[in-house]
């Protein structure tokens, strides 16, 4: 899947929309009504929040991070890159005696070799992130829905995608209202305004 | 202006709200947003027209420094580094105190820091674009400037990895480099907030591309939020490496003045106490000019206030300690050379810095003086004037009387030094009015973290904290959580 593609997969296996939005008013209210998604066995699914709601991802389910591990690879990647590249510098490519000090003066390459772990571990760390959640992805069913706006204020959503094995329309829908959901709506997978000219929607 | 709500005070039971002035998701998200998208106010051209003039002067500055050589600077031949060293120092130490808000607070989880990480991390990127103008124009021949970096040439030439001159280039860069990604990633999810409320399509396109389609996902926050912690625990490292390698381009001479083990803690103490004395600056600025008082609170700028005092404290004991080492060391040399900063020619840049910088912030102890506006913004501008002239008196109070008394001579700064001095100012504030003007200052989507609405299990202590059947019923609201995350 390329960079800025849509990432939904199915989007043209005939589904006639992307899923059920639906807000939720308080950070509480979300905190249980994720919890009851995940215990109704829903898998294709996702809260959308403002800012991070902590502890969300135990009542989503949600296995932790496996960011850390790319980020030691690639710190120590960059401080034994660093480390070998002063040690080529000095030994092989420019040996430079300097008051017959040895070659080899390992201390003395210390503080770059540990500058150059720390770049390393910071674009792995950054460049990771991008790339665990595919971004940068501008396009996007859920940005199709005028309310979704507010997720980047004060709205707290619950999105369930069509191709979730457990999903109905209409069942779906009336199962987020009853866990207080206060707008629930059908998010389109086509721009409704491009309807006719080749969308991939039945 | 009204008078905020005091939240200086810790009550007796629970905590002093972080953030005043009843602020809600919505209305946060407002107070931070417009700023950015109301017609650019009348007062934001008085500060950056004049920076802007500033800019234009280094810009002639360098200029002149390039046709003409740094023979138009005050230099001579015992003191060979002067303002260029002097600001490059000071400018980087400026941005640490950005670094220990975003990073060090974060880990040590005071989430007071969450209404002024954003700016300050915005000060640490611009004061080290500033910083990094010096080495590079500082040379002489500028078109070699590149010699700084290991790069494959026709020479099958190499730097000396074996010099602190050589971790600097790595340490600065790297230090800006991270910096920016730290301050980027942060800025992510404002950028959206931004993009969602854009009326235009210019405002929807550009900050769009710059929010990356983020849509506030749980499962993008996971990794986010991992990926912000880890740059934080990296970020507190790579800051304290970075000012102790700027020292040890001094500690690693055998000047006496500079070669002394204390420099690398030094040093870091004297950068946050610095730069946070800007960050001091700058805030009590935008609070009133963007009416962010309930944001920026009175608790904010007393807990500046009270990490200026320690630093201050530090920075002070540093300056005695290098006095009673010289005196002990029994080293003529390092005796003449500390007697001759207290007492000889540059006496007066010295004390101008010991009060500045010891006897200034030294007021903190008194609450009164930590929360009386007018004194904190004369503090610290009187607290950066002193950790310039700290910087100054290190370079050249030690430089310009060595070992050889045939070598002394005197080093006056010439216009275009002060140029180039008030022309880094001017590239700082022009970058900062930018700042202020098109990005939200404040990073919201934290804040609203620290509100207690955003808390999950609001009202829920009550059930872990009653054991069952204790007789106390716990409020009826609060009855379901038992059950919570089961």
């Amino acid at each position: 899947m390329g960079l800025m593609t849509l990432d939904v997969p199915e989007a043209t296996a005939g589904y006639s929309h992307y899923g059920v939005l639906a807000r939720f008013e308080t950070a509480k209210a979300l905190y249980r009504a994720c919890e009851a998604v995940r215990d109704a066995g829903y898998s294709k699914w996702d809260a959308l929040t403002p800012f991070p709601v902590h502890g969300l991802e135990k009542a989503m389910g949600l296995k932790p991070s496996k960011l850390p591990f790319l980020v030691l690879a690639t710190g120590l990647s960059g401080a034994g890159l660093g480390f070998a590249l002063q040690s080529w510098v000095h030994i092989k490519a420019y040996p430079l005696v300097i008051s017959g000090k040895p070659l080899f003066t390992w201390p003395a390459f210390v503080p770059v070799t540990f500058e150059l772990g720390v770049l390393g571990a910071a674009l792995g760390a950054v460049l990771g992130m991008f790339a665990f959640n595919k971004l940068p992805t501008y396009h996007h069913p859920l940005f199709r829905s005028e309310n979704f706006t507010r997720v980047t204020d004060d709205g707290l959503f619950i999105a369930i995608e069509a191709w979730d094995p457990k999903y109905d329309d209409r069942d779906t829908a009336e199962f987020l209202s009853g866990l207080g959901a206060v707008e629930v709506e059908h998010v389109p997978i086509d721009d409704p305004a491009e309807e006719g000219d080749g969308g991939g929607a039945a | 202006m009204a008078q905020s709500q005091d939240n200086t005070h810790e009550p007796v039971a629970g905590r002093a709200p972080l953030i005043v002035g009843g602020y809600d998701f919505r209305s946060l998200t407002e107070a931070v947003a417009v700023p950015v998208e109301r017609k650019t106010p009348i007062g934001w051209w008085f500060f950056f027209l004049p920076s802007l003039a500033m800019l234009g002067l280094f810009g002639v500055s360098i200029g002149w420094l390039f046709w003409e050589g740094t023979g138009i600077w005050g230099l001579n031949n015992p003191v060979n580094w002067g303002f260029a060293i002097v600001n490059f120092v000071f400018w980087v130490g400026i941005g640490h105190a950005g670094t220990l808000i975003s990073a060090i607070l974060f880990l040590f989880r005071q989430k007071w820091r969450t209404s002024i990480n954003r700016a300050a991390e915005a000060m640490t990127i611009f004061a080290v674009m500033c910083a990094l103008v010096f080495p590079g124009i500082h040379v002489g021949r500028v078109w070699v400037a590149y010699w700084m970096f290991p790069l494959p040439n026709q020479m099958d030439m190499w730097p000396n990895f074996r010099s602190p001159l050589i971790w600097d280039v790595f340490a600065v860069s790297i230090y800006g480099t991270v910096s920016l990604m730290f301050w980027y990633v942060g800025l992510i999810p404002d950028l959206a907030t931004i993009r969602d409320r854009a009326k235009t399509r210019i405002r929807k396109i550009a900050y769009g591309i710059f929010a990356l389609g983020w849509r506030g996902s749980h499962r993008n926050w996971l990794h986010y939020e991992r990926a912000y912690l880890m740059l934080a625990g990296l970020a507190t490292p790579l800051v304290l490496s970075v000012h102790s390698v700027v020292s040890m381009d001094f500690a690693t001479a055998q000047l006496p003045g500079w070669h002394t083990t204390i420099f690398p803690p030094y040093f870091v103490a004297g950068a946050i106490f610095s730069g946070f004395a800007m960050v001091m600056t700058l805030m009590l600025i935008c609070r009133v000019l963007f009416r962010m008082e309930d944001i920026i609170t009175m608790r904010h700028l007393e807990n500046m206030a009270k990490i200026m005092l320690l630093t201050g404290c530090m920075v002070g004991y540093a300056y005695g300690i290098e006095m009673f080492i010289a005196w002990y060391s029994g080293n003529p040399y390092e005796q003449f050379a500390f007697a001759n900063r207290a007492l000889g020619p540059y006496a007066w840049a010295y004390w101008i810095m010991v009060s500045c910088n010891v006897i200034t912030p030294q007021l903190f102890w008194f609450k009164k003086m930590r929360n009386h506006i007018g004194w904190l913004f004369i503090s610290s501008i009187l607290i950066n004037i002193g950790m310039w002239f700290e910087r100054f008196v290190i370079v050249t109070s030690s430089l310009h009387r060595d070992f050889l008394p045939a070598n002394w001579d005197y080093y006056q700064a010439t216009f275009w030094d002060f140029a180039s001095l008030i022309g880094s100012f001017g590239l700082f504030f022009t970058m900062f009015c930018l700042f202020a003007r098109f990005l939200p200052m404040v990073a919201t989507a934290e804040v609203k973290t620290v509100l207690p609405e955003a808390d999950p299990h609001q009202g829920e202590e009550l059930v872990r904290v009653v054991p069952a059947g204790s007789g106390v019923e716990p409020s009826p609201q609060a009855a379901p959580a038992g059950g919570g995350g089961a």
